[in-house]
């Protein structure tokens, strides 16, 4: 178990209010310096929260540079959140900055993939609503948003929505599950099949390797 | 009756081991492949939490990502600043977990997506997966292969399966004949331009049609390539006479009566008639022209002869430096790139070895190929590919993924105009501020020749 469990939670909000912003604006490729799910959150949007990015001078018109701003745990953001390169990083940069959902008109598949098995719930709502949550948050970084999880709604000021998503992402957030160990639990079924299935095809097992 | 069934569905049903609630499958998983770039930190993951893989001769990791592509690289140099210790841990994880590895010096690396299909490692039926979003290139050989997350990538390792969500199907047919100089990346970039960088609604699309059929199988792994640009789960082509004759032979493929039998079981793969789609697109080859990119999507691209689009995104328009209305076709250009593995492979090569013949690249600009694999490169220099790219003014690098993607180090400057064999036009993909148009090789040849956007038809005049 090596997520904590999400269940309701009230906290500050960012608005990002852009389309498609892909893993690379996320943390950029060159803000990978180690091989590790750590020390990164430094380089979170390090593109546009710095003016100059090697002497980390902060950019004051970025969200996340203004009063308040930084201790957000929401994102708001816009459709397509998270698409392009797969690379988990960007959801270890944002769970290590503190980032515990991001709610976005719709998220790229592996992304979104990626937030459930770390811990990040990703919500997906209908953009208009996005946009006028983020607006609300962006007036006043006071204004905070509650979620949760075990009844599927989300609340900012007069502006509420509920909100899908599957029993089993549902599961491990609130549980805070591994999928690896939920998985182990079939662990027979796993052997029964590939006892069947050496019989069919046996060059995938045992090939010229 | 048995119920006609797609491809994709018999692929899915081969390697289903059970339902595992919430609309979700547990899924078999043939083959699991790494790069130094994601896999180490999968592998190292594993290892810290005390998981072993689970079967480790069907898990190969392959150094390609931040591997330095200079000729004469040392075994451990990377292109990028710390990038040593990816190649290092990568090695070190390897051999401790027991997977087949392919190191920077082995005489079989190159890019995993052009290395597993020319090693007969990725094959038909097969299910595939990659901590790398282009894994979907291997769908051009009849196997159900996408791209996964590191965490994803541990739980395949630890279960050898997944657990998916069966995604929608769509089927992509590309009717009739595309002209000689048309590739597979022509036709990818039109249909992503025609229907939307999300056009494929993250359905399973089998790509089809006379255009397609009649691709060798290196133009399909390019076409298969580029489906995730669309935002499809993944691409799949019916393995047909062609993949069998790619295959045989191969250094890992199926031997004797293991071949036989493959061949059986190969020849099965494909979708029954009447078989039904959730969404079916179909384009026309003879609509395809010579394509590049505008933008900073692959959806911003068009035929090169036309215009910037009056209502182009303005966001993306002033990252690339054009207006509205501009002509795309002989804008100057500071550099161009031939690899990756969209367009990496030898048949790449050759299309832009035929326009860079007995030709020059135009003066004060930078042109670098970088073949796909070793292997790749060693064929191409047998047919002596490697001097006319030398001679043209090229750097001939050494296989890596290279300049497909930024990752510090040393790349074209900010605002260089660079037309690309690549598949990504993001911003700073290729480096801060590095404006990418991507197009086919030819079209990154002849670009070359002229320093200005342009078609293989013009520079050869044949237009
Ligand atoms: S060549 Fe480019 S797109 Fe392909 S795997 Fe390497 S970095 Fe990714």
């Amino acid at each position: 178990m090596r997520n904590t469990p999400i269940t309701r939670f009230t906290g500050r909000a960012a608005p990002l209010m852009i389309d498609n912003i892909d893993t690379d604006q996320i943390i950029p490729s060159r803000e990978i310096k180690s091989v590790g799910r750590d020390g990164l959150s430094d380089g979170l949007f390090a593109a546009w929260r710095y003016n100059d990015e090697q002497a980390r001078h902060p950019n004051p018109d970025f969200i996340l540079n203004k009063p308040g701003f930084a201790q957000a745990i929401v994102l708001l953001t816009g459709r397509n959140f998270g698409c392009g390169s797969s690379r988990e990083h960007a959801v270890w940069t944002l769970k290590e900055y503190g980032i515990r959902a991001v709610v976005a008109g719709s998220f790229g598949e592996i992304f979104f993939d990626n937030c459930v098995r770390n811990g990040i719930l990703p919500i997906i709502i209908d953009i208009k609503t996005v946009r006028k949550l983020a607006e609300h948050a962006g007036r006043d970084a006071d204004n905070e948003i509650t979620i949760d999880l075990e009844q599927q709604h989300l609340a900012m000021g007069d502006t509420g929505s509920g909100f899908a998503i599957g029993a089993y992402a549902k599961r491990l957030l609130l549980e805070g599950l591994d999928p690896i160990d939920l998985t182990l639990k079939d662990q027979s079924k796993i052997d029964a099949f590939e006892a069947r299935d050496r019989r069919d095809r046996p060059w995938i097992y045992d090939g010229p390797v | 009756m048995r119920q006609a069934t797609t491809l994709f569905d018999k692929l899915w049903a081969m390697h289903r081991i059970a339902d595992s609630g919430d609309g979700a499958e547990l899924l078999a998983l043939d083959r699991v492949f790494l790069h130094e770039r994601t896999g180490g930190v999968a592998l190292k993951a594993l290892a810290e939490e005390n998981r072993s893989v689970r079967s480790p001769d069907r898990v190969w990791a392959i150094m390609d990502h931040v591997v330095s592509f200079r000729e004469d690289r040392d075994r451990d140099e990377s292109r990028s600043p710390g990038g040593e210790q990816f190649i290092l841990e990568t090695r070190q994880r390897a051999h401790a977990a027991g997977i087949g590895l392919i190191d920077t010096d082995d005489q079989r690396q190159g890019i995993v997506h052009v290395v597993t299909p020319e090693l007969g490692l990725a094959l038909p039926g097969m299910t595939i997966v990659c901590p790398d979003s282009h894994t979907c290139s291997l769908g051009a050989l009849g196997a159900l292969a996408w791209g996964i997350g590191s965490s994803q990538a541990e739980h395949a390792m630890a279960t050898r399966s997944l657990r998916v969500q069966k995604p929608k199907q769509m089927r992509v047919c590309v009717d009739g004949v595309c002209s000689p100089d048309i590739g597979a990346k022509d036709v990818a970039l039109h249909l992503i331009a025609t229907h939307g960088a999300a056009g494929g609604n993250r359905c399973a699309i089998e790509f089809t049609g006379e255009a397609v059929s009649s691709m060798g199988v290196e133009e399909r792994l390019t076409l298969c390539n580029m489906a995730v640009e669309f935002s499809a789960f993944t691409g799949v082509i019916a393995p047909d006479e062609a993949t069998f004759r790619y295959i045989k032979g191969r250094k890992y493929s199926p031997q004797k009566e293991q071949w036989t039998q493959a061949l059986d079981h190969w020849r099965a793969l494909k979708t029954d008639a009447g078989a039904i789609f959730d969404h079916e697109i179909s384009i026309r080859a003879q609509d395809v022209f010579p394509t590049v990119t505008w933008g900073t999507s692959p959806e911003e691209a068009c035929p090169l002869d036309q215009d910037v689009p009056l209502d182009a995104n303005p966001r993306a328009l002033d990252y690339m430096g054009l207006k509205p209305g501009q002509c795309l076709s002989n804008l100057p250009i500071k550099g161009v790139f031939i690899g990756s593995c969209t367009n990496g492979r030898l048949s790449d090569l050759r299309a832009a070895a035929e326009v860079l013949r007995d030709r020059k690249v135009a003066d004060g600009l930078r042109a670098v190929c970088v073949p796909g694999s070793r292997l790749v490169r060693k064929q191409a220099e047998a047919e002596g590919l490697d001097r006319v790219f030398k001679q043209a003014g090229f750097e001939w690098g050494a296989p890596a993924c290279a300049m497909c993607f930024y990752a510090g180090g040393e790349t074209f400057a900010p605002g260089d105009r660079v037309v690309s064999s690549t598949n990504r036009n993001f911003e700073g993909r290729q480096g801060p501020g590095v404006r990418t148009h991507l197009a086919s090789p030819a079209t990154v040849a002849a670009s070359a020749v002229a320093g200005r956007i342009t078609s293989a038809r013009s520079v050869m005049g044949t237009a």
